[in-house]
């Protein structure tokens, strides 16, 4: 433990009322501490620069997975064993279950929250490009009331995100995709288990005949923030994926992505894995070799 | 030679090659049927009541129940903590070092190279590694000051607030730049240490016009050895008693030595006990010399005990790694596939200091040319310096690079002559009559083919070779398999063991226990329940009877590190030896007869004690008289034996993320005796996985001479997921220099698997990779030209 545990301060507001207050004092002078998979790590280093925190981990009205008006909403602090646990999102948003077994381990899945996933802001998160995949909304919460941003529109450059400083993220709110959707979804890190993306993709589609009616691509560790690939998604919407539209879209999703040469990977492998992986979930759509 | 199965039921080999052809043990099967076992071994001899048994760990209900304390676990009164603050700058000229604001310095122990009592230096074998720098740093996370506080997290506060000022020198950060030499950081040339191992005349074979000539050059990288445990001590130091340390290490008397110089105290005013240890696998083997040097000293200056445990990113960043390395083959082979001159460079980083690199390259110049009758070879060998921290031991110590390159090298050989791999090798291997590369008459049965023969069968290797080739084009998961041959020799190299003249002693108390008396370690390894198997087996007694003394040098004799292999082989003979002296002394005083009962033998130890005192009996290892060894030249018998292995690794190559898996692994080796089957089978198959991580894994990121991937997050090392099936096959065949037959086994798995592997790439891709690590990043640039249908 490299940090002066002295400094640091920890208080635990009684209600989401309490835990709004405390945010309206300013920003920064208090932040949030749910499962604190993220900031547990930089206290260990040393490298925690926020020294004030309040718990929110209790509040129960912030945690699980129900069924609302033709969606699901899932709670911010609902744990990765929990969306492992739950059938509801088993059932119509599989790669949800999926990123949540291939985070960390046991223990960090039951401590880490898809809230705080989200607003970690990390781009090599692995639940939130299954999340722009199913085009996710965020409901915020604040002392002066709640608002919702499409999800696609919330992280807007490194760790950077639309959130005031006086908001909390309260849920997540998923539109069930139709019976026929194709789910794919797949973390690339090297090693099975434990591991930091290099590369993680989640892409779903809804054919219409052999034509893509709907189809959202989405990637981790590509680019400063977790990308829903547009441009991509335009020259496929509306197509048959034909060699010809594949081509195409993997061009434009080469030109979409900007990663980096980090410790853990380079760009290049970033770049042509990201596209390997788009040619697959395209060649998996003509003969149906995968569905939800 | 016999195999051990799980089950126990021995097998004829009927092969004529060998002289006694039976078969035993395997595989760690957690399923394997223990009643089965057990009878067959009573009736196989009843003499071997423990040998070959797998007896319940000495040390393992302790660590199940979280008994055992490590030393992170003790307090003692008025312990301060103590940290090391490091030079951020690769090479430099130290010109100051500031103290920053906010801290109550006057509160601290502070200790500088002014301060060092005895000698600066890590008594080792040059003695050019500091403890701590004086005025000039040659790496990266070299200690220069260390600090002490009770109050462990001001200590950190502290550490930050420490600044050392510089005057950057030019640095070399790999083998080319040292050799080059692109700036001179090390003596005259850079170099720590040179080895020319000669056999015929190789230089006559090029010009032969029967022989064809194939070259390469193979890369390894280093590796971290990731011991759960991470490097710690506590240290305590009294004008009474001198200075005393406990801690995490695998040779206490390394540590002792170390003090001893550090200090320039008597050797009697130094003690060293080892604490629990969660692994080291060559990691503290010299390192621990240097956090106990650092602890003592700001327990010498502050006259209270000083704790120093470093955290997971210091241990990482700042102690040693496995060498990197790299070798150029030459090798002259007839186009009937007999090798006939073999010439071999090798060299290999050593970091910026000597430390034991010197001795790495030895070991990985002896078994560079393989287990191979070659009658012409030439192996030249360098350990160069680099400003990078010094490279230390780590299983294996040298051998799995200089391997690594052999057996990738011979597949390219077998290929430029026409042959399959497994036939060149055949073709070439080394029987009984024939010489090592040192001149070294293999005096042991040794079969080699049988080995391959049998590691065939287990994976269905010539149906598989096929089969995946044939299935390969166009698959999206591409398949592949391949293997190593090699041998590891036990023991320190040469006349090592004769200089270390280790010592054991064996006590009989009044009470008839038998007490184990050695400085070899228990580090995770079996030591302590392979020394009470044998001592038990020896003296016909209950397992239960035998306890293994904690090394602490104020109580054991110097049985040597515990490295090399040795501690079973050649530990492990002198603790039968102690104990059969023990018997023989109880017979001479007409105490006990050729049999008897564990109540007369207590009673014997019970009246032996009462007349005469304590009955402790201490042996010295003394050198068998047909092993000779020339220092100068490098010939002779570089090893007392050598264990024998084949290793198969099946793989698939994913096309889309270029990752590389090992499906399956088999390891057929012959070992001597096993002593027991459960932690031997754990031996292979830890190493196996150490070999898997450093061959696909684990890949240390380099940036201005420091680790930039210090982090287990970074730091990728395999997970079980990523483990296959390991099938651990065991010959054995006893050798008679070691206790019941056994010879050491500890690091000859982390050889095979390299090679093994990329051979198996190399079957499923077609490309012939020459360097470990193999990163999904390296795969993608070899294949990417022919994986269309990815845009550019």
């Amino acid at each position: 433990m490299r940090a002066y545990l002295p400094a640091y301060e920890m208080v635990v507001p009684r209600t989401l009322d309490d835990a709004l207050a405390l945010l309206r004092e300013g920003a920064g002078a208090w932040q949030p501490f749910a499962g604190g998979t993220d900031l547990m790590v930089l206290l260990e280093a040393g490298r925690l620069e926020q020294r004030k925190f309040f718990s929110i981990r209790h509040l129960k009205e912030l945690r699980g997975v129900e069924e609302v008006d033709g969606g699901v909403r899932v709670g911010a602090l609902t744990t990765y064993t929990d969306v492992r646990r739950s059938e509801l999102l088993s059932q119509h948003f599989p790669m949800l279950g999926q990123a949540a077994r291939e985070t960390g381990g046991i223990a960090i899945q039951n401590r880490g929250t898809v809230g705080g996933n989200i607003a970690n802001a990390s781009p090599a998160a692995d639940t939130p490009p299954a999340l722009l995949a199913y085009g996710a909304e965020v409901e915020l919460v604040s002392a002066e009331g709640a608002r919702r941003v499409p999800y696609a529109d919330f992280h807007t450059g490194y760790k950077q995100t639309v959130m005031r400083a006086d908001e909390l993220i309260a849920a997540v709110r998923l539109s069930k995709p139709s019976e026929g959707a194709r789910h794919f979804y797949r973390k690339v890190g090297t090693r099975r288990a434990q591991a930091i993306s290099k590369v993680c993709f989640a892409a779903l589609a809804e054919m219409e005949g052999d034509a893509l009616r709907e189809v959202r691509v989405a990637l981790g560790s590509v680019a400063p923030v977790v990308l829903r690939c547009r441009r991509t998604e335009v020259s496929l919407r509306g197509r048959t994926p034909d060699d010809e539209t594949l081509t195409a879209a993997l061009e434009e999703l080469g030109r979409e992505v900007t990663p980096i040469d980090d410790v853990r990977s380079t760009a290049r492998y970033r770049t042509r894995v990201a596209q390997n992986l788009l040619r697959e979930f395209l060649s998996g759509l003509r003969g149906g070799g995968f569905g939800s | 030679m016999r195999e051990c199965d799980g089950g126990g039921r021995g097998i004829d080999r009927g092969d004529a090659r060998c002289v006694k052809l039976a078969a035993i043990i395997v595989r760690s099967s957690r399923k394997g049927n223990k009643e089965d076992r057990q009878t067959n071994r009573m009736t196989l001899s009843t003499k071997d009541r423990l040998v070959g048994r797998p007896v319940p760990r000495k040390e393992g209900r302790a660590k199940v129940t979280g008994a055992a304390r490590y030393v992170d676990d003790l307090v003692l009164p008025g312990m301060l903590h103590g940290v090391t603050v490091r030079s951020p700058f690769p090479r430099g000229r130290i010109t100051g070092v500031h103290f920053g604001e906010g801290i109550p310095w006057d509160e601290f122990t502070v200790v500088t190279a002014r301060d060092v009592p005895g000698h600066n230096y890590v008594a080792l074998i040059l003695n050019d590694q500091p403890y701590l720098a004086d005025r000039v740093v040659n790496h990266a996370e070299e200690p220069v000051l260390l600090l002490a506080h009770a109050d462990k997290y001001l200590l950190e506060e502290a550490r930050r607030a420490v600044k050392i000022e510089a005057e950057p020198l030019p640095a070399v950060f790999d083998i080319e730049e040292s050799l080059e030499p692109k700036e001179i950081i090390w003596g005259a040339d850079n170099v720590f240490k040179t080895f020319l191992v000669e056999k015929g005349k190789v230089e006559e074979v090029w010009d032969r016009g029967d022989v064809v000539v194939v070259e390469g050059e193979y890369r390894t990288g280093a590796q971290e050895q990731l011991y759960i445990e991470t490097n710690g001590v506590i240290a305590e130091v009294s004008p009474e008693t001198g200075v005393t340390v406990r801690g995490s290490m695998q040779c206490p008397y390394y540590v002792h030595k170390a003090l001893v110089k550090l200090f320039d105290l008597p050797e009697d005013k130094v003690r060293v006990i080892q604490t629990e240890t969660g692994g080291g696998f060559g990691g503290k083997e010299e390192y621990p010399s240097m956090i106990a040097g650092h602890a003592a000293l700001l327990a010498w200056k502050s006259g209270r005990p000083v704790k120093m445990v470093y955290d997971r990113a210091e241990d990482m960043v700042a102690t040693t790694k496995r060498h990197p390395s790299r070798t150029r083959h030459r090798t002259a082979v007839t186009r009937g596939g007999k090798l006939v001159g073999m010439e071999i460079d090798f060299d290999i980083d050593g970091g910026a200091y000597a430390t034991l690199s010197s001795v790495v390259l030895s070991r990985g110049t002896i078994h560079a040319a393989g287990p191979y009758n070659c009658p012409n070879v030439r192996i030249r060998s360098r350990a160069v310096a680099t400003n990078v921290p010094p490279h230390g031991a780590f299983r294996g110590f040298g051998a799995p690079q200089s391997i690594f390159a052999l057996e990738r090298h011979l597949d390219k050989v077998a290929a430029a002559v026409g042959l399959t791999p497994e036939e060149l090798r055949r073709r070439n291997f080394i029987t009984k009559g024939e010489t090592t590369a040192t001149g070294q008459v293999i005096r042991e049965d040794v079969d080699l083919p049988g080995l391959l023969d049998r590691a065939f069968e287990l994976t269905d290797y010539q149906s598989k070779r096929e089969r995946f080739a044939r299935e390969n084009e166009g698959a999206r998961r591409k398949r592949g398999i391949g293997f190593a041959t090699f041998m590891h020799g036990a023991g320190f190299t040469g006349s090592g063991e004769k200089y270390l003249q280790s010592i054991v002693g064996c006590e009989a108390t009044a009470e008839g226990r038998v007490r184990v008396l050695a400085a070899s370690t228990e580090i995770g390894q079996g030591t302590k329940t392979v020394f009470a198997q044998i001592a038990a087996e020896a003296l016909g007694l209950d397992y239960e009877t035998v306890e293994v003394v904690q090394p602490d040098t104020a109580d054991v004799p110097n049985s040597g590190p515990t490295v090399a292999s040795r501690t079973t082989m050649i530990v492990g003979k002198l603790v039968e030896s102690a104990a059969l002296q023990l018997r023989e002394t109880l017979k001479g005083a007409g105490l006990i007869s050729d049999s008897y009962t564990q109540s007369e033998w207590a009673r014997a130890c019970g009246e032996y004690t009462s007349r005469h005192g304590a009955l402790r009996k201490h042996v010295q290892y003394q050198q068998p008289a047909e092993i000779e060894w020339d220092d100068e030249r490098y010939r002779g018998d570089a090893y007392g034996a050598y264990a024998w292995a084949v290793y198969v690794a099946e793989v698939s190559v994913d096309t889309l993320t270029y990752e590389a898996r090992v499906e399956d692994f088999v390891a057929v080796q012959e070992v001597g005796r096993v002593i027991h089957p459960v932690l031997a089978a754990g031996q292979i198959e830890g190493g196996v996985a150490q070999g898997i991580g450093w061959t696909l894994y684990e890949n240390v990121v380099w940036r201005g001479g420091r680790m930039a991937n210090g982090q287990m997050t970074n730091y990728i090392i395999p997970t079980s997921a990523d483990i296959p099936p390991i099938r651990v096959h065991f010959f054995e065949n006893p050798y008679a220099g070691g206790p019941g037959g056994a010879k050491g086994i500890g690091e000859l798995p982390m050889d095979g698997p390299a090679p093994a592997i990329l051979n198996a790439v190399e079957h499923a891709t077609g490309h012939a990779f020459d360097f470990v690590p193999l990163t999904p990043e390296a795969v993608m640039d070899a294949l990417e030209g022919e994986t269309a249908g990815a845009a550019k």
